[in-house]
């Protein structure tokens, strides 16, 4: 077990890594979706079967197909020109560092009171143990997350509705009643 | 009784009336607001005659308590209605008054919207007139100072809506507006008085209701008699401001600005009289303090004496009747300070009577005058009418009698009722006021005997240049009586008039027996046959010299001919001036506190505090300057300092845990 | 050896995310930025999956599942937004949007 664990991590931190480091933004999301994938497979092993499979669907799926997609509409692939921010890096990581050193000295912490993570009891974290506390208690956030969804799309439309210059939407709804008359 | 619950619609009613009229008014048209108005005014009149009725059965005083107002520990003030026979008599004056001036006003405001050029004011006008009687009557039905306080700032208010109610007309585009803000501020010094005065009351009784208030100021008057002096001193001033009393008096004058219903009914009839029902309401506090009672009078007297002779030497027909409004009031209010509260009230509703009909009976003058000039003018050349032209002015009418004889004879009986001549209402009035102060002191009675001396002479005056002599501009000779609905409340008002004498006649002396039920202590009612025949032939003489002087010896016949009583000298000068007592006070009070407000506003504001708030500017102006390079526009470096922030938080917690 | 210390999965978590800031921080790729947000989504997931298995509570899982909906409407939204600047600058530079600055 703690191979496998060590071996899934060490994936993750790689693909993390290199999605990070290539310069080409393809090979970014396709480290992601490895990345996406590992985490997936940690998932299992924790007991949530439902929600590694929705991670498989949603964000290896569907959300790094539409990243490949925007990247290949936009030919955004590369950038051009060099990095005007160079100052950043050297706060930047520091920073960084001593956030996780932050975490770590938590967890660490914590260490005495966590358990040991075994293989989970059979049936835990089921799709139908799920549906039922997501129809139950949580309905409420559930059908709000629904008008979210609902939100996104509708704004995502009209975000990416081709624009003509100089015309605004009145201007074509008179146009459109006066073809009709 | 149950029919003093009643009560609360007093106020209600032209509550409701105001209400639809400012919602709906405007759409459904000048004579629905103008009939609506008249129903809530006429609706309370109904109400204060129910009240009338139970009090006729019951006399005694009967507190209604309505809604809690302020409870602040041991203080409280609520909004009760005190029903007793005094303040009926107020409520059945004012919404009786009240309501024929409704009436008269429906036809004298739609000829003034049109005249002025501004129909859509119609039934603004309505609505302030109905919030006047609501006003009012929160006054006089009041069971405890503040109410009253309530209603004499909501009458003060109307007040100044209504003097100000063409408020972009006038001289200069601004007199109306000036002239309203006058009196609008005038009053607030009475009314910083009354309040001074309320102030005293809440720290020495602890409470403003009329009952604890009387009950504890014999104690008071024992214990600290310069408290009790102070406070009814303060409450003098809150009353010669509304009242219209030396030396606050200078107000009423101008506020004839207003349309001439709102001088009959505000400035004559009623709100002006609050200062005297205050006196009269609050006799049991002026008892106790006798040099505050003889303030009053004197303050009374002189005002009546003094207002008097400057209504001599005015040639608008209207402020004539304005300074005669103050002398009468000065009367009333010499009569309330000399414990004759009866005559005061007597006169305060004969007063009414008659004011109010003089001055409707002005405004039907000035209308037909209006048409007069209209018509005259109308195949005139110039397209520019009535430049320069004031239908107010005395010198341009003459031999109105034959043109108006309506207006005439109601008119007649007005300054005849004034002057005192018998069997009208003023006579009788008036009379017991002179026997009261042929009782009270000498030199006061020769005060007020001169006064009613004036006054019949400047009635004379005005009657014979209004309506006597020969026609003096063409708009005079054109002019015309006036309408039904403008004569309807003329007729009726010199109906009251005439038999308003009955209300209080020597022998029955109902209003004495109807109002000691309410005011104690009161003097018993004499009638002296012998101040009964002065008062009469002062009043005929003054009349008679009226008579000689304007129609014998020296007639005016030409519009700008001299008046004859230029012939006084300098005492012409100073009536015609007013004695000048608004550049009195223009010098003495406006004009330094005018160059304060300069030296504040120009060095202290602009130099000091302007600078102070500039230097915290500029200021923040040099901080932002510098931290305004932090925002570069750079997303990843905001999300550096986020994270920056996160860390430092967790550190924190790390560190300190 | 059938067992893992918890520990383990929460310093995992720490480091995507970690990674995910420096993402943020150094890409000047806006879509590459948006994949290092999804990662730090991700690193936030994992924690709350570890502490659902720890506390046997099912409601982390479900939390997950909302910030998985939620990540992908901001995902739909931040994309037809990046459309949108291209269309504009004709550039996904994340440099390049610095207008608004004082």
């Amino acid at each position: 077990m703690l191979i496998v664990f060590i071996v899934l991590a060490f994936v993750a931190v790689g693909t993390a890594v290199s999605m990070l480091v290539t310069r080409n933004a393809i090979y970014s999301a396709l480290f992601l979706v490895l990345n996406f994938g590992t985490v997936a497979i940690l998932y299992l092993i924790l007991g949530a079967p439902f929600i590694a499979l929705s991670q498989i669907t949603v964000y290896a799926g569907s959300v790094v197909v539409l990243f490949l997609f925007v990247i290949m509409l936009l030919g955004a692939e590369k950038l051009p020109g060099g990095e005007p921010l160079r100052w950043q890096r050297f706060l930047a990581f520091p920073l960084v560092i001593l956030l996780v050193a932050d975490f770590a000295v938590n967890i660490n912490r914590l260490g005495g009171t966590l358990a040991l993570i075994d293989l989970p009891p059979r049936g835990y974290g089921e799709p139908v143990e799920i549906g039922k506390v997501l129809f139950t208690q949580y309905a409420l956030p559930f059908e709000i997350t629904a008008i979210i969804l609902l939100v996104a799309v509708v704004g995502a439309i009209v975000l990416a509705r081709p624009q003509q210059a100089g015309v605004s939407r009145r201007d074509l709804y008179k146009r459109d009643t006066q073809e009709r008359k | 009784m149950p029919i003093f619950s009643l009560v609360p619609w007093v106020v209600l009613i032209p509550v409701i009336g105001l209400s639809i009229n400012l919602l709906l008014g405007r759409r459904l048209g000048e004579a629905f607001s103008g009939a609506l108005a008249t129903l809530a005014a006429g609706g309370s009149f109904v109400v204060a005659v129910l009240l009338a009725v139970g009090l006729s059965r019951d006399p005694h005083p009967v507190v209604v308590p309505f809604v809690d107002w302020i409870t602040l520990g041991d203080f409280s003030a609520r909004w009760a209605f005190r029903v007793d026979t005094l303040s009926v008599t107020m409520m059945l004056v004012v919404a009786g008054i009240g309501t024929l001036i409704h009436l008269y006003a429906i036809g004298y405001m739609h000829a003034d919207v049109h005249h002025q050029g501004d129909p859509g004011r119609f039934t603004r006008f309505f609505v302030y007139l109905n919030l006047f009687i609501a006003a009012m009557m929160i006054l006089v039905s009041a069971d405890n100072f503040l109410m009253l306080f309530v209603g004499w700032e909501g009458v003060g208010l109307c007040s100044y809506l209504l003097i100000g109610f063409w408020f972009e007309k006038g001289k200069d585009g601004i007199a109306n507006a000036r002239a309203a803000k006058k009196a609008f501020i005038v009053n607030r010094i009475g009314d910083f008085g009354l309040l001074i005065a309320l102030f005293l009351m809440v720290a020495n009784f602890g409470s403003l209701d009329f009952s604890v208030v009387f009950e504890k100021a014999p104690a008071l008057a024992a214990a600290a008699p310069g408290v009790l002096l102070a406070m009814t001193l303060f409450m003098l001033l809150g009353v010669t401001g509304k009242s219209a009393q030396i030396p606050l008096y200078v107000w009423l004058p101008d506020a004839m600005a207003g349309p001439t219903p709102v001088s009959a009914l505000i400035h004559a009839a009623t709100m002006v009289t609050a200062g005297v029902y205050l006196i009269i309401r609050s006799t049991p506090l002026f008892v106790l303090a006798p040099v505050a009672q003889a303030t009053v009078t004197w303050v009374g007297a002189l005002t009546a004496f003094f207002a008097a002779t400057i209504a001599l030497g005015q040639f608008d027909i209207k402020k004539v009747l304005a300074y005669s409004t103050i002398s009468q009031l000065g009367f009333m209010v010499a009569a309330a300070g000399m414990g004759a509260s009866v005559a005061a009230m007597f006169h305060l509703i004969t007063h009414a009577f008659f004011k109010a009909l003089l001055f409707l009976a002005a405004g039907s003058v000035i209308l037909g005058m209006e048409k007069g000039h209209e018509r005259a003018h109308q195949f005139d050349e110039s397209g520019h009418k009535s430049a320069g032209f004031d239908p107010q002015d005395m010198r341009n009418m003459g031999g109105l009698r034959d043109r108006m004889p309506t207006t005439y004879w109601v008119y007649l009986i007005g300054a005849l009722a004034l002057s005192g001549i018998p069997p009208l209402a003023g006579f009788f009035s008036k009379d017991e006021i002179l026997h009261a102060a042929d009782q009270y002191h000498n030199l006061v009675f020769w005060i007020l005997l001169l006064t009613a001396f004036l006054t019949a002479l400047y009635m004379g005056r005005q009657l014979i240049l209004v309506f006597g002599g020969t026609v003096r501009t063409r708009a005079a000779g054109a002019s015309t009586e006036n309408g039904a609905i403008i004569l309807l409340p003329l007729i009726l008002l010199a109906i009251l008039t005439v038999l308003g004498g009955l209300i209080n006649f020597p022998g029955l002396w109902t209003l004495d027996h109807w109002l000691e039920h309410t005011l104690e202590g009161l003097p018993p009612a004499v009638f002296s046959p012998l101040t009964a025949l002065i008062s009469v032939l002062i009043a005929l003489g003054g009349l008679g010299t009226a008579y000689l002087v304007y129609l014998v010896t020296g007639q005016v016949i030409e519009s700008n001919s001299p008046d004859p009583l230029e012939r006084l000298g300098f005492l012409w000068k100073g009536i015609a001036a007013r004695w000048k007592v608004d550049e009195l006070y223009e010098a003495i009070i406006v004009r330094p506190y005018q160059r304060l407000a300069h030296f504040l506003a120009s060095p202290i504001d602009q130099g000091l505090i302007d600078g102070i708030s500039a230097g915290l500017a500029w200021l923040m102006q040099f901080f932002a300057e510098l931290l305004r390079r932090l925002q570069n526009g750079f997303v990843r470096s905001y999300a550096l300092v986020v994270l920056f922030g996160v860390v430092a938080i967790l550190t924190y917690v790390v560190l300190v845990r | 050896m059938n067992t893992i210390p918890a520990e383990y999965y929460l310093i995992l978590s720490a480091i995507l995310f970690s990674l995910g800031i420096l993402g943020v921080l150094l890409r000047r790729n806006a879509l590459v930025v948006f994949m290092s947000l999804e990662l730090m989504f991700n690193a936030g997931n994992l924690a709350f999956i570890t502490f659902a298995r720890m506390y046997q509570t099912i409601s982390a899982q479900v939390v997950v599942f909302f910030v998985m909906t939620v990540a992908a409407a901001e995902v739909a939204i931040g994309l037809a937004l990046m459309v949108e600047i291209f269309r504009t600058k004709r550039s996904i530079d994340i440099d390049q949007m610095n207008s608004l600055k004082g």
